[in-house]
């Protein structure tokens, strides 16, 4: 049998069941490829590890005196807990119409501090101390007056990189690059001076604090 | 291309034939014709390349002293500065060469906006360049964040959380790049196998595209007239001059003159004021104290200057991403006839001097601190830096298009 006479039995292409199985071979293809992606992408997320040491953390707040501030860590985040005196409390009414989210509306807090002093306790603030803007520490610019923060400051928060400014509740004032106010971190009380940070309180515990 | 004159002996043919040696040389050198006008603009381009070759090669040293991780970058890098012998060497050498590297590739970029070397049929070969710089600008970053001082952990935080203000999925994304919920050991790692694998490779390909896209379209020239249009009797440019050995020549005086700049550099400022490695920088990593002033190094601050001035954290962000994507569109926003500031008219010398005006502006601005006279100034600056942009079109069209020379100014020499 020569090659031509073979060739000649070979059948008519049919089109659309090669372009059928030339589209199944690529689609399936394609979807191998994606779904390979799946581990890779994945393990760029937290850790087991990182996941665990996010648990909730007890600190002692009574080493803190009035009008001062400390700070702890929780999920590797600077976390900052300002016993504030009733001074300080005082100057928060002052200046809403300086500031962005004076009632923290678009802010990141617990239902709970979504309050005119954004705390369960209003003399205990906790905020996590990153800038909404891009995450340097503001620093703390407690002092009223300080002309070199702003004119007419009633003390609060300064952000060095990038100079956003925050009151004493976290909120931000006008013309700072951040948009909204300091985020507060889920938190209870343990009795009068353990704070936990990381745990909700119950929603009810506002008023009996 | 250039054809192959083989002359050699047995060997040499045995070789071309399984490898076309001799063909490679003549297409991408020999037979190379690039224009004979080129100025000192034009040392930039093998700058750019040698300097990449140096980071890879004082890379691969630098890493075996290197050791990734929250507890150990630090001191490993201090220990190559103070123990390893020339350790202090190869590590400035490093980090000088990332700088020399930015101010190489800006005089480079500014040549192609001087001659219009973007406009066609040069736009893919501008894109791929853009392409070269951005990439190059996540390796310098990623770099930066390798030592583990305090400005490489409070850079990370600052740039990595630019991507937060992304509607949506902002945060989840941050979380992701950062693998941890602050910057922490995962990032580190992560970036230490981007800077010293991924981004590269990815550098080395892209360089390899821009050079088969230069070889494609040919070398632009001072005139911005194309030499390809006036061929001699034998098929050559009248005004062109083979790459090798006419380029390859000059570029060595280049490189001389480059290498001893770099050297003094080197030797006497590898700090550079604070420029090129900052002073927080030679304390570890503190994730509980921001240094006082944060600025980024010196080649992202025109950038840095527009991100932070802008009172709101999503246009800022929006305005930062864009005035960085803005070069990408230039040969699309340039509609003039004639490609060299030469044969243009007033208003296209002014423009693109208030330009680069303003990005030295931003740049200086973006290293002071951030007080309102600075943020004041930087307010100024940014409309404009975006003015540039929007009025190339209009400017470029009503005054690019006067009479051209029919071949290109040369003075013999």
């Amino acid at each position: 049998m020569s090659d031509h006479a073979a060739d000649d039995t070979v059948p008519e292409v049919d089109e659309s069941r090669r372009k059928f199985l030339i589209a199944a071979t690529a689609g399936t293809g394609a979807v191998g490829a994606v779904l390979t992606a799946v581990p890779f992408l994945s393990s760029w997320s937290p850790s087991e590890s990182a996941r665990a040491a996010g648990l909730p953390t007890e600190v002692d707040l009574s080493k803190i005196e009035a009008g001062q501030m400390a700070t702890f860590f929780w999920r590797k985040q600077p976390i900052y807990v300002v016993r504030r005196t009733p001074e300080m409390l005082a100057s928060l009414a002052s200046h809403d119409a300086e500031l962005k989210d004076a009632k923290s509306e678009a802010s990141d807090q617990p239902a709970y501090t979504k309050n005119a002093d954004r705390s369960l306790k209003p003399e205990v603030l906790v905020l996590i101390g990153t800038c909404t803007h891009l995450g340097c520490l503001p620093k703390t610019r407690f002092t009223p007056g300080d002309a070199s923060v702003m004119a007419n400051w009633p003390g609060g928060f300064f952000c060095p990189c990038h100079g956003s400014k925050f009151d004493l509740a976290g909120r931000v004032f006008n013309g700072s690059p951040a948009s909204v106010n300091l985020r507060v971190p889920p938190y209870s009380f343990k009795g009068d001076n353990t704070l936990v940070i990381g745990q909700d309180a119950a929603s009810a515990e506002k008023g009996a604090a | 291309m250039g054809e192959v004159v083989n002359n050699g002996g047995a060997f040499r043919t045995w070789l071309n034939k399984r490898l076309p040696v001799d063909q490679f040389v003549a297409d991408q050198l020999t037979g190379y014709y690039a224009p004979k006008n080129f100025n000192v603009w034009y040392f930039f381009g093998s700058l750019a390349l040698l300097v990449f070759v140096m980071q890879i090669v004082t890379g691969i040293f630098v890493t075996m002293h290197y050791k990734p991780g929250e507890a150990t970058a630090f001191n490993s890098v201090e220990y190559l500065m103070r123990e390893v012998p020339y350790g202090w060497l190869l590590r400035y050498l490093h980090s000088t060469g990332a700088s020399a590297f930015f101010v190489v590739v800006y005089l480079h970029m500014t040549r192609a906006l001087l001659y219009g070397s973007y406009k066609a049929p040069r736009e893919l070969l501008w894109v791929i360049g853009m392409l070269i710089y951005f990439a190059l600008m996540a390796e310098a970053f990623m770099g930066y964040v390798l030592p583990w001082g305090n400005m490489s952990f409070w850079g990370a935080q600052v740039i990595i959380n630019i991507f937060n203000t992304i509607p949506g999925i902002g945060p989840d994304l941050v979380e992701w790049i950062r693998g941890d919920y602050a910057v922490a050991d995962s990032t580190l790692n992560r970036f230490f196998s981007l800077h010293v694998i991924a981004m590269p490779f990815l550098l080395a390909l892209l360089i390899m595209l821009h050079l088969v896209a230069l070889r494609q379209v040919g070398s632009s020239n001072p005139d911005g007239i194309e030499i390809k249009d006036k061929l001699g009797p034998d098929g050559k440019p009248l005004d062109g001059i083979p790459f090798h050995p006419y380029y390859t020549l000059k570029d060595i005086v280049g490189v001389g003159l480059f290498l001893t700049l770099f050297a003094i550099v080197v030797f006497f400022a590898p700090t550079f004021g604070g420029l090129f490695l900052e002073k927080p920088n030679f304390e570890p990593a503190n994730p509980m104290s921001t240094p006082e002033d944060i600025a980024p190094t010196w080649y992202f601050t025109p950038y840095y200057a527009i991100l932070r001035a802008i009172p709101d954290q999503r246009l800022g962000a929006l305005a930062f991403a864009l005035s960085v994507l803005a070069f990408v569109f230039l040969p699309w926003l340039d509609r003039a006839k004639n490609k060299s500031i030469r044969y243009r008219g007033l208003a296209s010398k002014v423009l693109l001097g208030m330009f680069f005006v303003v990005f030295l502006m931003l740049m200086w601005l973006g290293l002071q601190p951030a007080e309102p006279t600075y943020v004041l100034l930087a307010r100024i600056c940014i409309p404009l830096y975006f003015a540039f942009f929007l009025l190339l079109p209009f400017v470029s069209k009503a005054d690019g298009n006067g009479p051209v020379p029919d071949r290109v100014t040369y003075h013999a020499h």
